[in-house]
């Protein structure tokens, strides 16, 4: 063999053959010449085989143009650039690509998942469903390693993604989706009304199948009426063209996502800075397809063998880059479109016979073909194919419509197949958003019908396919799309000259001389490995609607989604049931057209933009601090401070005993605070909260608890009296957003009638918690222009002044059962007052504490936190809050759901207090107490740990729980089993652990 | 993704820039008389919903503009938008009256109530 077999001495418009390509595939260095896909290099190289099918693990080679390439799926690059699943039609070859194929194992021609080939005839339609059922426990252990280690496409690449990705969004009066004739046609009809128009092609190239589908525009080759056109448009200032552009989906509201591949085809580009790929979403005012068609396979026995093409697959392979499918060949087709391949492996020295199922072929092309020599054999089919790894013959049998089997052959040697069962129009995108959709008799196919979005389809996406035809209905949708403009479009249309093709008749299975069941398999999803014989199955098994034939064999549900199956599988379905295409239906296409890159989807949104951060005033001393720091809804909030030599447990201790015994010092700051002014505000408060505000006196507190509607829990919080229509709403950290806009929502559309403004401060004031016993001392050493005695400044009340020199409001509130002040002063002030408590507090001994030390705190004290001790369907009286909820008031939200049965019923969950019977055991968070312990689950459970700590005060674990009938059952021990069959036992008691009458911070 | 307009402040944009608040109209009996709720009219107003396929009237919010709530009249099969209108009005009149089952219901009494007026 020499070495370069398969490429053609001439010919190949898209190659340059001065500019040699060295690439890779399964580490062999091969070359080809630029402007090759790595389709057409390794062809070129004499190497059919490109990978192993999904499920039989047969070999595979090229069998498509482009995008609906379903067998030769390769990965490329490699290690962090690695990208698995590429369609090798599509991969323009660049110097020193690394490509490889996939799905086999050890080696790409020897494979051992093709013993599931030898045993296929066990592995039926369904086999999964059906066999790996059972027993259970072997699915774990046995039945899914062996599958994903077989099975799977590709795989993922190695660390983090080194290149960068972009999003656009942009707005356009005329989105064209698909640069051939059509689409360049009715791209410059539309811009010719000055509409603002972009047009996007998935192939590097404009032009389509222009070059490869005959016919002449104005007496010239389409290829040139292309070039003209490609150039004048890109002039044009209201145009965009793009390139490499795949529009993946179709959404609401001409809502469209376009997939480009900036940099894939050249790393040069990586390297000078470019994203790699961009995501355009793209609004448009009008849509229009001008998508093509994608030729369909046909059914026949083994049809899935390396060699195997669509007939528009092979021509191009000549005319672009002139590389031979192979030396001998046979066109099988039900149409006179496949004619024209004929012609062309005629014309380049390669040898070719037509098959033809027709009864009678006698259009212009075909003429032409039996004037150059070709033989043609009409009412035939090939029945049978030989040869494993390639093909070596065909059989080719007599055939009239309708035949089940075949009685004689004549093989005929041949190494290749170009096979062309008719076109489907691609109309994955009209149905991404509901487009309806009708079969088409003369094209046995569907194409568009009507579609509620301003979307229209042209050219051969709408089942037109003659070129006088194709240019006159683009142009003419392109100046209709663009209507609102003034400009009126003068676009002179070229005449077109092409030869007249006579129609295809169906042929959804070529007959064998034996049944499918005898060694032979027609493939109708290549992807998904599933067979004609798989759907017959389906069928009678009663899977008798298409969604569930489709389920139930994974037909069209690969990554193609069915783009080359789908009508095949329909054909299939209608001859085994009596039924007609329409009457089977069809099933749904969704987005994407093509898989696209999850870089693109992210953009530049990844590392630290990924989520913003919010930073109180205080961060960078927390952090220069060596704060370990936990995210509280998007804030960082300081966790504990570690001092050297200490672990987490011990400076958590320290802190917690700081605040119980001295004095503490913490950044509230992220707590949430929203202003709530208005002749109404105490009226509105007393429709938010479950308890009493209006009642409240002004420069007084009030820990408030709020419902939704179904009467659960969903914030609490201290609210301050701050003048008579001036209230100051204290929120969870992480509710602060939600609460502000809940207020806004009763407010707008309720209580429409009050007279209240609500206003977000949260960033606005930096806060701190001062508590321990000598806080009172702490606030005296920095100065304040206000009482601070314990009656002029008792618990739960509120001044303003000046505290150290800076203005502050002070509340005293406590939330760690101390003698507590929590000030707030202006945030740009923050950082100044936090040091000037630090100074003044030194030799008081002020600590610093974090919020895992906060919690500790508040739970000896049995304080509840929101998202803890409530999960969203816990009411006020679950957490033994009953006393918060007003009797006297009328109406609040959430009040009447309180009072449904459902709220009322005997074995609601009830907050508790535990202490496990060993004081060293601390009982993991969620776990849950069991009626009865047995040796394994299922165990009746009855409630679980919400909180859980060590309490450095008592020297023991604490826990709080939620435990069916909890209050009934003070005193009862629990038993809690948890992970390597361990059981805690817990005691269930008061959830106050510490100072029960809530006496220090009130002194 | 829906492109939405905003009747208080001008606004329009993409879905995402708003906050679907769900369907429209529904009458929170506890604010009118707390005394007299039944368990059945709470039920109906906290669970029950239409779901019409074909017109349907839903709530809105400016999110990422003015903040304000407003109303929408959608058709559930093609996703167009037949009308924006303010949290506190009814759909104008031609949209009342293409309103079908339980719509058509409850619009019926406004629609009269506006002839009148």
């Amino acid at each position: 063999m020499s070495n370069k077999p398969y490429r053609l001495a001439q010919g190949g418009s898209r190659i340059d053959r001065t500019k040699k390509v060295h690439f890779s595939f399964d580490g062999k260095q091969l070359s080809g010449f630029a402007g090759d896909t790595l389709a057409s290099a390794v062809m070129a190289n004499g190497t059919k085989l490109f990978g192993r099918s999904f499920k039989y693990h047969r070999p595979r080679g090229v069998v498509g143009l482009g995008s609906e390439e379903m067998n030769a799926l390769v990965g490329v690059g490699d290690s962090s650039r690695h990208e698995p699943n590429l369609r090798a039609t599509q991969v323009e070859l660049f110097d020193g690509l690394q490509a490889v194929s996939q799905n086999r194992w050890p080696s790409l021609a020897f494979d051992v998942g093709s013993l599931n080939s030898t045993f296929s005839r066990f592995i039926p339609g369904g086999f999964y469903y059906k066999t790996f059922m059972w027993p259970q426990r072997f699915w774990k252990h046995v039945y899914e390693p062996i599958i994903r280690k077989a099975a799977g496409l590709g795989h993922a690449p190695e660390g983090r993604d080194p290149d960068a990705y972009e999003n656009i969004h942009v707005h356009c009066d005329v989105l064209v989706v698909g640069g051939g004739v059509a689409g360049l046609a009715a791209a410059e009809s539309a811009a010719a009304t000055g509409a603002r128009v972009i047009l996007a092609d998935e192939n590097p190239q404009f032009g389509g199948v222009a070059d490869i589908c005959g016919g002449t525009l104005d007496g010239k080759p389409q290829t040139a009426w292309v070039a003209e056109k490609v150039s004048s448009l890109a002039y044009a200032e209201n145009v965009h063209l793009l390139r490499r552009t795949t529009v993946v989906g179709h959404w609401h509201h001409n809502y469209l996502m376009l997939f480009e591949r900036v940099a894939d085809h050249d790393p040069a580009l990586l390297r000078d800075g470019a994203p790699r790929h961009r995501l355009w979403k793209v609004r448009a005012k009008q849509v229009i397809l001008a998508t093509g068609a994608i030729e369909r396979p046909i059914a026949f026995a083994n049809n899935d063998r390396p060699g195997i093409m669509l007939a528009s697959a092979a021509r191009a392979m000549v005319v672009r880059y002139g590389v031979s499918p192979g030396v001998e060949g046979i066109v099988f087709t039900n149409n006179d479109d496949a004619y024209q391949t004929a012609l062309v492996l005629k014309a380049a020295g390669i040898g070719v016979r037509v098959v033809d199922s027709r009864g009678r072929a006698e259009g212009a092309l075909v003429e032409k073909t039996r004037a150059a020599g070709i033989d043609v054999a009409v009412s035939s089919v090939v029945s049978a194919v030989e040869g494993n790894l390639g093909v070596t013959a065909v059989r080719v049998a007599a055939y009239r419509k309708g035949q089940g089997r075949v009685i004689t052959e004549r093989k005929i040697p041949c190494n290749f197949i170009a096979m062309s069962g008719g076109f489907n129009p691609v109309l994955h995108l009209w149905c991404h958003n509901g487009g309806k959709i009708k079969f088409d008799d003369g094209l046995q196919s569907f194409r568009p019908d009507r579609h509620q979005d301003a979307i229209t389809a042209v050219g051969a996406a709408n089942g037109t396919f003659a070129l006088a035809d194709i240019i006159a209905e683009a142009t003419a949708a392109g100046e209709a799309a663009a209507k609102r403009k003034t400009k009126a479009a003068k676009v002179k249309l070229p005449k077109a000259e092409q030869d007249v093709q006579k129609p295809l008749e169906a042929l959804w299975f070529a007959p064998a001389t034996g049944k499918y069941n005898e060694g032979n398999k027609h493939f109708i999803d290549f992807q998904n490995d599933v067979t004609v014989a798989d759907l017959e199955l389906a069928q009678r098994e009663g899977y008798e609607s298409v969604e569930h034939t489709k389920r139930y064999t994974t037909f069209g549900m690969a990554t193609d989604q069915g783009k080359t199956s789908n009508l095949n599988g329909l054909g299939v379905l209608s001859e085994a049931t009596g039924k007609s295409i329409p009457e089977i239906g069809v099933t749904t296409f969704r987005p994407p057209y093509t898989p696209f890159s999850f870089g693109s989807i992210a953009g530049v949104l990844t590392k630290n933009l990924f989520l913003p951060v919010r930073r109180t005033p205080i961060y960078q001393w927390h952090a220069d601090r060596n704060a370990t720091f936990e995210p509280v809804g998007q804030w960082r909030r300081a966790y504990t401070y570690m001092s050297a030599g200490e672990d987490k447990h011990g400076s958590i201790n320290r802190e917690i005993l700081a605040v119980r015994h001295k004095v503490g010092l913490l950044d509230a700051s992220t707590l949430g605070k929203i202003e709530i002014k208005g002749p109404d505000a105490a009226e509105f408060l007393d429709c938010m909260y479950t308890n009493m505000f209006s009642t409240l006196k002004v420069g007084k507190c009030r820990y408030g608890l709020m419902m939704n509607e179904l009467g659960f829990l969903t914030d609490d919080g201290v609210t301050v009296r701050l003048g008579e229509d001036h209230f100051l709403m204290h929120t969870t950290s992480g509710g602060a957003d939600r609460i502000a806009a809940w207020l806004e929502e009763w407010l707008q559309t309720e209580w429409t009638h009050y007279k209240v403004f609500v206003t977000p401060v949260t960033e606005q004031w930096a806060q701190f918690a001062i508590a321990g016993p000598r806080a009172r001392n702490v606030l005296a050493k920095l100065g304040a222009d206000f009482d601070l005695s314990h009656d002029g400044f008792p618990h739960m009340s509120f001044k303003e002044g000046k505290l150290g020199g800076y203005p502050v409001r002070v509340y005293r509130i406590s939330f760690s059962g101390e003698q507590s002040y929590e000030v707030a002063t202006p945030s740009n002030m923050g950082r100044g007052l936090w040091n000037a408590i630090l100074d003044a507090g030194k030799e008081l001994g002020i600590e610093p504490y974090g919020t895992e030390a906060l919690h500790v705190l508040r739970a000896e004290k049995g304080f509840i936190v929101i998202g803890d001790e409530t999960d969203g369907t816990t009411t006020p009286i679950d957490v033994g809050l009953d006393g918060l909820v007003s009797k006297k008031k009328a109406d609040f939200i959430g009040k009447r759901s309180l009072e449904q049965s459902y709220l009322k019923g005997p074995d609601r969950k009830q907050l508790v207090g535990l202490l496990t019977e060993e004081p060293t055991d601390i009982l993991p968070d969620g776990a849950y107490a069991v009626r009865h312990v047995k040796d394994k689950p299922p165990m009746e459970m009855i409630g679980q740990v919400t909180s859980s700590y060590h309490s450095p005060t008592l020297e023991r674990s604490i826990a709080m729980a939620l435990i069916q009938n909890g209050r009934a059952r003070m005193g009862e021990t629990l038993s809690f089993p948890i992970e390597g069959g361990k059981v805690i036992r817990a005691k269930i008691v008061d959830p106050v652990f510490y100072d029960k009458e809530g006496a220090r911070q009130n002194v | 993704m829906l492109v939405v307009h905003c009747p208080v402040c001008g606004a329009e944009g993409d879905e995402t820039d708003f906050h679907g608040g769900g369907q429209a109209h529904i009458r929170r009996p506890a604010t009118h008389d707390p005394a007299n709720v039944s368990d059945e009219a709470q039920r109906d107003y906290l669970f029950i919903r239409h779901n019409p396929k074909g017109l349907h009237f839903e709530r809105w919010r400016c999110d990422r503009g003015c903040g304000k709530w407003f109303h929408a009249a959608r058709d559930t099969v093609t996703m167009e938008f037949k009308a924006f209108y303010g949290i506190t009005e009814l759909p104008p009149r031609e949209v009342m009256e293409a309103a079908t089952g339980e719509w058509a219901t409850y619009f019926k009494d406004k629609l009269k109530a506006d002839a009148k007026s």
